[in-house]
């Protein structure tokens, strides 16, 4: 763990001017937005003119281009992220209020596509160009295909109205009263199917990405030192492909954070799961824009802290991989 | 290099599916002259019951085939161009960025993990909304979103091509850098780019469905991706709605994923299997 901190530190140092950059992108679409933080503050409280003005002066949106700017870097700095039009709240506590679910539903994608995928992978991967790989192959290149919002629509036909076996949507039921374990069972009975639809979607990637590399290891001469010693195919397999195969995947798992965070859009969307995808899906509806780049910053944020911890996973997997964050 | 495409089953499968594909696109006005946003008949149709409405009419009566048909104009459309420009801006940042070196490098990569820490989708969602659902704007929201991709193999690529000779010569006859970078380098970096080409498509394709059925798309074009929106709103009674609008959707990027698999294949002569 000791060598995790300095590399944790550079890290975080590293994304500060990538962060910045967001930040002034988002500040780009703001302005090339039609209407102010005034006009939409002034929407949900009502004043004539006079009082735009003067917030506007109070706000500094009558300033230079260059001094709104550093005003709206400097509240993002403090956690403001300014006033949602659509809930008359601020921001902050919508996308707060809405991200622990969007975690949940990701997290536990995450883990299905992760652990299916790979598992899968090394499946395809054991025999490369055998009968099983290429059936596969041929079915995660189809899934690889399916748009996540269709397989819910399916994935909702299927298990929610014709068998009804799981909810059509929500988080929870709806004034249910319950508590504790009854209220957690209840929970996960709902992210079943959202779960399912857009952790599918992502297992086809973590699969490909797995058998790709185990056949590249399998070329690698120090497997067939192992084979020529005897060792049973099962075991060079799992203790020694399979092995290797897997770190490309662990860095993947940062990457892909992004791809979710975009395709829980349409997934929290299918279902009514209130978390910041359909958050976001809402902001457009309401043309609320500040709200809109406040959800595109919080991801961002997000995905850097993702990106760091996988990081450190990777360190702590990997020895080779020295404190400065570079193989050696 | 076309007769190689045809010798691997992915390639044959994914020009017969591309083809079919552009075929239907480019024949979409003769095949169904009518606006296919116009009631056709009555109203949810169930398919294969009227030989006037082939796969039926949804709950306005518009005719399912002629929507499907004239989508595959919309999807191909904006699939191509959104990856064609991503290519595009790709290709010429990166090769700038490796050309250059030193502060143009830093700061061009730091812009392009920018785009990268982004959701692409939630930019595409973003753009879209600001600047209005129209066919250009929608192109330039999910190319916005995947031209990191081939920014970065560009420039990894013009990195080990710069050093070498000829390069070295278009620079003792006083060419300008950039010209050398644009016209000489940026040539040879390609081909790696371009293997990456055919999931550029199928993911353009994929985000602007995607786009269409959150309501972002092109409001007065159909597309499949809000074919299956519309379908949504009589999912219990009449669920093929929305379920067949995506079996094109998949066929499609299928097509894609095939041809572009076949290509590789095409160009490697390495074997496949060990």
């Amino acid at each position: 763990m000791n060598r995790a901190l300095p590399l944790l530190r550079r890290r975080l140092l590293s994304s500060l001017p990538v962060l910045l950059i967001v930040v002034f992108g988002s500040f780009l679409l703001l302005e090339a937005a039609p209407g102010d933080a005034v006009d939409a503050y002034l929407v949900t409280i009502g004043g004539d003119a006079g009082l735009a003005a003067q917030l506007r002066q109070k706000w500094g949106l009558d300033q230079s281009a260059w001094a709104r700017f550093s005003a709206f870097a400097t509240a993002l700095a403090h956690g403001d992220l300014g006033w949602s039009v659509a809930f008359s709240r601020p921001i902050r506590d919508v996308i707060l209020e809405r991200l622990p679910n969007t975690l949940l539903l990701m997290g536990a994608a995450t883990a299905l596509s992760f652990g299916l995928g790979s598992l899968l992978g090394i499946v395809a991967g054991a025999r490369p160009g055998s009968i099983r790989d290429r059936a596969l192959s041929v079915a995660s290149l189809a899934l690889y295909a399916v748009p996540g919002f269709w397989l819910g629509l399916v994935l909702i036909v299927v298990f929610a109205i014709e068998l009804r076996w799981l909810p059509l949507g929500g988080i929870e039921t709806i004034a249910s009263s319950k508590t504790g374990l009854d209220r957690a069972l209840d929970i996960a009975r709902h992210l079943v199917l959202p779960v399912a639809a857009l952790g599918f979607i992502y297992l086809a990637l973590y699969l490909r990405v797995m058998r790709a590399g185990m056949a590249e290891v399998w070329r690698m001469d120090f497997v067939l030192a192992l084979r020529a010693r005897g060792l049973s195919r099962r075991r060079v397999v799992l203790a020694h492909v399979a092995r290797n195969a897997l770190l490309p995947l662990v860095t993947m798992l940062g990457l892909q954070s992004a791809a979710m965070l975009g395709g829980s859009v349409v997934i929290e969307s299918v279902f009514a799961v209130p978390g910041i995808g359909r958050l976001a899906h809402e902001a457009v509806a309401a043309r609320d824009v500040p709200l809109l780049l406040g959800i595109i910053l919080s991801s961002a944020v997000l995905v850097v802290i993702v990106n760091l911890l996988v990081d450190i996973a990777y360190a702590a997997l990997d020895p080779r991989v020295g404190a400065s964050g570079e193989r050696v | 290099m076309i007769r190689r495409l045809f010798s691997s089953p992915e390639g044959i499968a994914g020009t017969v599916i591309l083809a079919v594909l552009t075929l239907i696109a480019l024949a979409a006005p003769w095949l169904f002259p009518h606006d296919p946003l116009a009631i056709a008949g009555p109203a949810l149709l169930p398919p294969f019951h009227d030989p006037a409405h082939m796969l039926g009419t949804d709950r306005l009566g518009r005719d399912v085939l002629a929507g499907l048909v004239h989508g595959a104009r919309m999807s191909l459309i904006v699939g191509l161009a959104a990856a064609a420009a991503a290519l595009f801006v790709g290709s010429v940042v990166g090769t700038i960025a490796g050309f250059a070196g030193g502060l143009v490098d830093e700061a061009l990569m730091r812009v392009a993990e920018a785009f990268q820490i982004v959701p692409g989708f939630l930019l595409a969602l973003a753009f879209v909304s600001i600047a209005g659902p129209s066919l250009p704007v929608v192109v330039a929201a999910i190319a916005l979103g995947a031209w990191t991709g081939p920014a970065r193999v560009a420039r990894a690529e013009v990195l080990s091509i710069r050093e070498r000779d000829y390069v070295a010569a278009n620079r003792v006859v006083g060419m300008h850098p950039l010209e050398i970078a644009l016209r000489e380098v940026l040539p040879n970096a390609l081909p790696p780019v371009m293997s990456l080409s055919s999931v550029i498509v199928a993911g353009a394709v994929l985000t602007e469905a995607a786009l269409s059925f959150l309501g972002l798309g092109d409001p007065n074009r159909v597309t499949w991706g809000a074919m299956i929106a519309e379908g949504r709103a009589v999912l219990r009674s009449a669920p093929y709605l929305s379920i067949v609008p995506g079996i094109a959707l998949i066929v499609a990027v299928v097509g894609v994923y095939l041809f572009g698999e076949g290509l590789v294949e095409a160009s490697t002569s390495r074997r496949r299997y060990l």
